[in-house]
């Protein structure tokens, strides 16, 4: 028997002689493991695959097309985000945090300026408007979250029309951040107090445009796969997970709410408002690949719902404030969106350089050295596209960060990939690792 | 279109003249295959590119390989951590010659905000860099200004002993050059 | 909790502030006096009805912003989450994750596993809190109660070395497998480089002088 083929070579391990294939002839191959008695093909899918969602290896053994055993490797992407937060200011983190889950920055925001202000003690001073502004921006990112993952997921199985679909209307959400933000993605808008800077003029009926063009561009995606045969053979009845195995491993979002489960934290325990909005929470109860799809695809309607609405409140809060009114912690100037992004206004650039020497004095105080945060630990949690998003902060009385942690949706939820595809055929490992649909910047931090 | 020579004019029309590097360089350009090596924020904006609006399809290069062998252009999209660099290096030793990597993104090409003890400073430490693109995440128009600057510079790519030339000479250069905190004078 | 002297985090460089003689100290927050408040007092309550040995076990119980922590000993750990897992009135059915904290000054007890738990039933949340010493690093593992905990247990073991007994396969998750050292402790260096520009080199994030 040769081990010298360049493309499979052996070696003889305690399990016996176990093969590498890294290409070559199949036929070759097979011919050779033929001879030994037992056969175990264990299969490296990723880290760099163009179907595992990103950088996620997946360690399949095999038995000819079926899964025996499936596991995953992360940490390709582990970036130390939790430990350099703690070099900068409390301020200074939401620019870390927005990078985490990049597919839904606003949510990493918001959860994270929800625990700041909560260890500051100052959830109910956040002026009205800044909490309509930030419930807007997060329903606007479940729909481009949701794009991406629809996309995404109908590219991996095969389908690339959907994905160009979804990118469309993925652009115009993008649109909207940009015009408000300065920024496509990772925008660090929401701050501790409020949001970074009040809408442009004209922003909300700008909206109003763009929810309209959503909804009526919603039902080309929709129609493309709902129905579809090949996506319903591809999708109904895989990655199988009830109730039960949910609530063991932890699982929350879309995959939660396809066993039949209505938990969803915006109306279980509101934060921002949300208990002033009417909006639905879609379940389905088939706990399969199509059915989480099928949440994804309901859940855009009610964001645009849940948008009107921010949009109705926005234009009864016209001028109002959109951060703390405690100059101590709020950002001292108004930034303001240039034609190079985001920055402060040159109206702030002129009081603090020619007109008023305290007020540069506090605008250099509160930003090299930041804000001081009482002691103590809390943990905030928001729903995120793909579930619970929770932070979990500690304070030692310092200007910077004792300890952050985020629980991560995408984390948790990839340990539930060995209960869905264990015992299915390869190709069906794909469609459930896209029904999770997990961001390796979340899983990885 | 930098292919001809100018001579065409002499001769009777359906000629063209040039060089086997300008010709082969011309070639390459048109049809580069980038692997798709998305790792973070960036990929996303990477795959907007090659969505309808932005429509890399353009550049005749929307045709994003999976597998390495068949691709010549890697997009470092995003931060590379200390456990993603032998993977990196091992799939672009993987792609056959004669191949460019663009490193997108500010992670990529510096490492970024995450001056860390899991990111790698710049992806130049693992595989050489053609093109390094700023931005944390760039928007796809820079990445298309990126690929066609590029373009730019295949098309005007050395062959065999002029090519063994220049990257000698840009290696000496290298060596000889000051490091960036020792130099002086105005920001440019 | 500490003592800090002066404002910044370097010595020894030339403190300009004024501030180098200040001395600060943040409390140690000490147990909370009934009542609670809200459902804690009803959570409280019915763990001690259903565990008897709940004033061995529960080290402090301590409400702070609204949040309720209990501060368990490691080694009944496993007894208390069981209680809380299964009691009808309790039911804290999703364990949320592990999260460590390193306070390298509180001598004894300086790694801290926390665990955020979520009740779906009762619409609640609690927290608990266990702390082990550096010097033996062991909290028993709750994978047998909460499946959840799993890889959660094995990221808190990767970044802050606390061994989970009883796991069923406690390695490395997020850094490569032969990695050194536990990275998100306090006493292990930020790893950042000095920052080259043209004619200067800024020094890495954490050896920066910085307000405290």
């Amino acid at each position: 028997m040769s081990t010298t083929d360049a493309y499979a070579s052996s070696r003889e391990t305690t399990e016996g002689r176990v093969y590498a294939v890294t290409g070559g002839d199949w036929d070759s191959l097979v011919t050779e493991i033929g001879a030994t008695k037992e056969e175990r093909v264990v299969v490296n899918m990723g880290p760099q695959h163009p179907s595992t969602h990103g950088v996620l290896r997946l360690i399949l053994e095999l038995e000819g097309e079926t899964v025996t055993e499936a596991r995953s490797g992360i940490g390709y992407l582990h970036t130390g985000i939790e430990k350099n937060a703690e070099y900068r200011t409390w301020t200074q983190g939401v620019t870390f945090v927005t990078r985490m889950d990049y597919l839904a920055p606003l949510f990493n925001e918001a959860a994270y300026c929800l625990g700041v202000e909560k260890l500051l003690g100052i959830t109910d001073d956040v002026p009205e408007k800044a909490s309509v502004i930030r419930v807007m921006m997060m329903e606007f990112n479940r729909i481009s979250s949701h794009m991406v993952a629809l996309g995404t997921g109908a590219l991996e199985l095969g389908a690339l029309s959907p994905m160009i679909f979804a990118f469309r209307e993925r652009e115009l959400v993008l649109d909207i951040f940009e015009m408000i933000s300065g920024l496509r993605m990772n925008m660090a808008y929401i701050r501790p107090g409020g949001v970074a800077q009040d809408l442009p003029a004209n922003a909300v009926s700008k909206i109003r445009e763009t929810v309209k063009e959503l909804r009526h561009n919603f039902k080309d995606n929709a129609k493309m796969l709902i129905g579809n045969s090949i996506w319903m053979k591809r999708t109904q009845g895989i990655g199988y997970l009830d109730l039960a195995g949910c609530v063991t491993l932890g699982i929350t979002g879309p995959v939660l709410r396809s066993t039949g489960m209505p938990w969803d934290l915006r109306k279980t325990q509101p934060y921002s408002g949300y208990e002033n909005y009417d909006f639905d929470v879609v379940t389905t109860d088939t706990c399969d690949v199509y059915g989480r799809f099928l949440i994804r695809m309901l859940e855009l309607e009610e964001s645009l719902r849940i948008i009107e609405q921010a949009c109705d409140k926005l234009d009864a809060l016209e001028g109002a404030p959109v951060m703390v009114a405690d100059k101590k912690i709020a950002w001292p100037s108004q930034l303001s969106v240039g034609a190079d992004g985001m920055g402060n206004s040159l109206n702030h650039i002129r009081e603090i350089m020619g007109e008023s020497m305290e007020s540069l004095i506090h605008h250099f105080k509160l930003v090299t050295e930041g804000f001081r945060v009482p002691a103590g630990q809390v943990y905030t949690a928001v729903e995120s596209p793909r579930g619970e998003t929770g932070v979990h902060l500690v304070s030692d009385g310092g200007t910077r960060p004792y300890r952050l942690h985020f629980r991560e949706p995408s984390f948790n939820n990839l340990q539930s990939l060995s209960a869905m595809c264990e015992g299915s055929f390869i190709a069906d490992v794909v469609a459930a690792v896209a029904s999770i649909d997990p961001v390796m910047g979340g899983v990885d931090r | 279109m930098g292919l001809t020579m100018g001579l065409e004019e002499k001769l009777p029309s359906g000629f063209a003249l040039t060089t086997v590097e300008k010709l082969a360089g011309y070639m390459r350009k048109n049809s580069l295959w980038p692997a798709t090596f998305g790792l973070a924020c960036c990929a996303i904006e990477m795959m907007a590119a090659g969505a309808g609006r932005y429509d890399l399809a353009r550049f005749g290069m929307e045709v994003f390989r999976a597998s390495p062998r068949q691709a010549d252009l890697m997009i470092v999209a995003g931060r590379v951590s200390n456990k993603m660099a032998p993977v990196l290096r091992q799939i672009y030793d993987q792609m056959a010659a004669p191949k460019w990597v663009i490193s997108m993104g500010a992670c990529a090409s510096s490492g970024g905000m995450f001056n860390n003890y899991a990111i790698v400073q710049g992806v130049d430490h693992v595989v050489p860099v053609d093109i390094y693109l700023p931005g944390c995440p760039p928007r796809p128009e820079m990445l298309m200004d990126a690929i066609l600057k590029l373009h730019e510079q295949i098309s005007n790519e050395k062959l065999g002993a002029n090519r063994q030339q220049v990257i000698r000479e840009v290696e000496a250069a290298a060596l000889a050059a000051k490091p960036t905190h020792q130099l002086n004078g105005l920001l440019r | 909790m500490s003592t800090e002297n002066g404002m910044f985090g370097v010595t020894g460089s030339g403190d300009t502030s004024g501030f180098s003689g200040l001395v600060r100290s943040a409390a140690s927050t000490g147990s909370s006096e009934r009542p609670y408040g809200g459902y804690f007092d009803d959570v409280a309550d019915d763990l001690e009805r259903a565990y008897p040995a709940f004033s061995d076990s529960i080290e402090r119980v301590v409400v702070d912003r609204g949040e309720l922590t209990l501060y368990v000993k490691r080694e009944k750990l496993v007894e208390v989450a069981l209680v809380l897992r299964d009691e009808p009135s309790l039911r804290f059915e999703i364990g949320l994750g592990v999260n460590g904290v390193h306070y390298p000054e509180e001598v004894g007890r300086e790694l801290h596993a926390v665990y955020p738990l979520l009740s779906m039933t009762h619409n609640r949340r609690i927290r608990l809190e266990v702390a082990a010493p550096e010097s033996d690093p062991h909290i028993p593992s709750l994978v047998e109660v909460w499946a959840s905990s799993n890889w959660h247990e094995r990221e808190t073991y990767d970044m802050f070395g606390i061994i989970f007994d009883g796991h069923p396969g406690l390695t490395r998750i997020l850094m490569p497998d032969d990695w050194p050292g536990h990275p998100q402790r306090k006493d292990y260096p930020l790893g950042g480089i000095p920052i080259e520009y043209k004619g200067a080199t800024v020094p890495a994030p954490s050896e920066r002088r910085a307000y405290r």
